[in-house]
């Protein structure tokens, strides 16, 4: 069935089960499509089993690759051929790199842990069967995007996700909140698709191929710098839908109308890192369109200030969560878009695990508290949610980048990565994102847990069952060791040097733009031109981080009023509440707009245009054979008449001519 | 010998005469006599032509035109009959069908 082809060295017998990663998650799809409500509460157990079955061959085979050398981990499988049209062939091939192998274990192993806390978290749901062929059917698309070795396979990857996100994100469609995030989610998704879809055009029209390999080999000497940037912009537009980046950030905050398990698929293993990954794996053009790589750092860096902002002044549990992931994967891009690759993959892994266990952790709130979201009505959490005000700590630990966790090592090298790329002013904004986050998240750590409780009457918060503490004890672990145990090292660690062979820079390519300081020949994190050193930056980020966490403890300790300062709110708290007016600005410039716009075309243009042109065809023709039809006056000699005229005439014609 | 002339002139007379009972009778029995007599007068110039060129092409037609003429009758008086039963009358301006 599968066929290895020599992709950079023979294809070893041991490499062969991969494809099986795709496989299970699929077949669990389509079983529980079918079956899933017969089986109910066997639904969640066969989805998780099929999970861990594939994380397990994932696991195999990146054992097997790493036990190979650096210079041959590149495998590519071809399937079947999809399709010939024209001079575009297209094969239905997977990729097994590095990269690929990277995200397949976050996607298989953070997706199993969530599927396993599905099962306590969607207990007696009445859709059980095919809220985890969805999951199922998620993690597939998921993988085969990052496992796609062309641009087509990985589109069609890219589309599914999109709608698995549908799908989950309204799975309590009964509800019209649900409804109506499914809808925003997926029309945000599709305008970045679109942009997304024409660079590929355009990569077609230059390479003509979609195939990674001969594009990526090829593209130093077959494009120039215009294109490329061209390229990367198109392609990135397409990331900043799916990665929830400024200007479609706007879907991800109402995302988590869907069951929480699903918001913590969405914001960790799966959908939103797929943007970073995309850019990683495609960094060859952005290496040589610098500015497409600049505006990329650029917005980035932008999302990650905004959103981390907006997190400041929301109440709602899981919306301060929706906007710490955008405001994290702004971070991703400050490290993809400074051509630090490996720095922005880091911290996509990291980030995988906190912003998991911290949805995980919501769920687990919502689930003792009734579904009720309010931040400013719970407090004093900790005395009935031991556990997961435990892992909830661990979690928030990570996400300010406390000194030795995971998401310290990861935002160092990204903000280590800016600074070295000479964008000292995104270093600058990451810093005071870094001061940012540690302030909302401290915020809603004490909100929720600490202090006294608040309105909880009626209410009896109990812990979670084992089977939701488990995973999200393995991933709080996980935030706090993985950054260490992976990439502890910065440019030598484990992770840079593994996906050298991936994204280290193009043989003898001149990757470096002029003016940009990206280094060829290390290619993973670029050397700096003097400045501050390693340590000093990370003591100002890790600084900056502790010290808004400090700022937040003092404000919402006790030491402050909140409550009574909220009676007579400031202007910059409204802007922050009403998340800077842009859901409002896009509320009215694209819906009222289109609203408008759509009227005159349905009752200007189709009714009075098109529908007046058919009608009055119709019209025109039927008084036309009003009055022609009374020539058909039934008389025989009338017609006779006629038929003699007729002759007459054409006799009179042609002796007119023979005469002439 | 007659001059041909004549023959095409008794034709032309001939024709003329059917064309008018066509058009000016009602009977549907005399109408169909007056395109046996408009198909006659065709005959005769066809016959006229073929022997003043001395060829046989119009008369070949000639034959053509009775033979199918004599099939046309069959048909043509058993449409006349069916009319005549449902109608009582021979009159084709009571078979006015397809008026508008």
């Amino acid at each position: 069935m599968v066929n290895g082809i020599l992709a950079q060295s023979a294809v070893p017998s041991v490499v062969r089960a991969d494809w099986l990663v795709l496989l299970f998650p699929a077949a669990g799809a389509i079983i529980l499509m079918f079956y899933g409500q017969g089986i109910k509460r066997a639904a969640g157990a066969i989805a998780t089993l099929l999970m861990t079955a594939s994380f397990v061959v994932a696991a195999i085979t990146f054992f097997q690759v790493v036990a190979r050398p650096a210079g041959s981990r590149v495998f590519v499988h071809t399937i079947y051929k999809f399709f010939n049209a024209g001079s575009l062939s297209v094969k239905v091939d997977y990729r097994i790199d590095p990269l690929s192998i990277t995200m397949m274990l976050i996607v298989t192993g953070v997706g199993t842990l969530i599927h396993l806390y599905s099962i306590g978290y969607m207990r007696g749901d009445a859709r059980e069967g095919r809220y985890f062929s969805y999951l199922n059917l998620f993690a597939f698309s998921m993988l085969l995007l990052v496992m796609a070795n062309n641009f087509v396979i990985m589109f069609v990857g890219w589309e599914l996700v999109g709608l698995c996100s549908y799908l989950l994100i309204g799975f309590w469609f009964d509800r019209e909140q649900a409804a109506v995030a499914a809808k925003k989610a997926f029309i945000t998704n599709r305008v970045g698709d679109f942009s997304f879809l024409i660079g590929l055009f355009l990569i077609f029209n230059h390479f003509g191929t979609l195939d990674f390999g001969r594009v990526f080999s090829s593209a130093p000497t077959a494009i120039s710098a215009g294109t490329a940037t061209a390229i990367g912009l198109l392609l990135f537009g397409g990331a900043a839908g799916k990665s929830a980046q400024i200007p479609l950030y706007v879907w991800l905050p109402d995302a988590m109308a869907g069951p929480t398990p699903v918001s913590a698929l969405i914001h960790a293993a799966t959908m939103v890192t797929a943007g970073v990954y995309m850019v990683a794996r495609t960094h060859v053009i952005y290496d040589l369109g610098h500015t497409a790589a600049v505006v990329v750092a650029c917005i980035g860096a932008a999302t990650m200030l905004m959103a981390g902002l907006i997190a400041i002044a929301q109440d709602d549990f899981k919306r301060v969560l929706a906007y710490s992931t955008i405001s994290q994967l702004g971070y991703m891009f400050i490290g993809v878009g400074s051509g630090a690759y490996v720095a922005g993959m880091f911290h996509l892994v990291t980030h995988a695990f906190f912003k998991a266990l911290l949805f995980l952790c919501a769920g687990s709130v919502l689930h003792a508290l009734a579904d009720r979201a309010d931040i400013t009505k719970m407090g004093g959490l900790w005395r009935k949610l031991p556990w997961t005000t435990f892992v909830f700590v661990l979690g928030w630990l990570a996400i300010i980048a406390f000194p030795g966790t995971s998401g310290f090592f990861s935002k160092d090298q990204v903000l280590e990565g800016a600074y070295g790329a000479g964008h000292t002013s995104l270093w600058a904004i990451g810093v005071i994102g870094a001061a940012i986050t540690g302030f909302y998240m401290t915020r809603l750590l004490v909100l929720a847990f600490f202090g006294k409780s608040r309105d909880t009457e009626g209410l009896h918060p109990h812990e979670s069952p084992v089977s939701m503490i488990f995973p999200m004890v393995l991933l709080g672990i996980a935030a706090i060791i993985g950054g260490f145990l992976i990439n502890g090292n910065g440019e030598n660690g484990r992770l840079a040097r593994f996906l050298e062979p991936s994204i280290g820079p193009p043989a003898g390519a001149a990757v470096a733009a002029p003016g940009s300081s990206l280094t060829p020949e290390t290619g993973v994190l670029p050397h700096r031109n003097g400045g501050l050193s390693s340590a000093a930056l990370s003591g100002i980020a890790t600084g900056a981080g502790v010290g808004g966490a400090v700022v937040a403890l003092v404000m919402y300790g006790g030491l402050w009023d909140w409550q009574r300062r909220r009676e007579n709110p400031g202007l910059a708290w409204r802007a922050l509440r009403n998340k800077f007016f842009v859901d409002d600005v896009y509320q009215f410039l694209f819906t009222s707009v289109g609203k408008l716009v759509a009227s005159a075309m349905a009752f200007v243009i189709d009714v009075k245009i098109i529908d007046g042109v058919v009608n009055n065809f119709g019209t025109v023709t039927t008084k036309i054979a009003a009055t022609g039809r009374r020539l058909q006056t039934g008389l025989v000699r009338s017609y006779a008449l006629g038929i003699l005229g007729g002759s007459v005439l054409l006799l009179a014609f042609f002796i007119a001519r023979a005469v002439r | 010998m007659i001059s041909p002339s004549a023959y095409l002139a008794l034709a032309a007379i001939l024709f003329s005469i059917g064309v008018l009972g066509v058009l000016l009778r009602r009977n549907a029995l005399v109408i169909f006599m007056s395109i046996e007599l408009m198909l006659n007068a065709v005959n005769l110039t066809l016959i006229t032509f073929a022997r003043m060129r001395g060829t046989l092409d119009g008369q070949v037609l000639a034959f053509f035109v009775i033979a199918v003429a004599a099939a046309e009758v069959v048909v043509g008086l058993a449409i006349i009959v069916a009319m005549f039963r449902r109608k009582q009358s021979a009159s084709v301006d009571d078979a006015r069908l397809f008026k508008w």
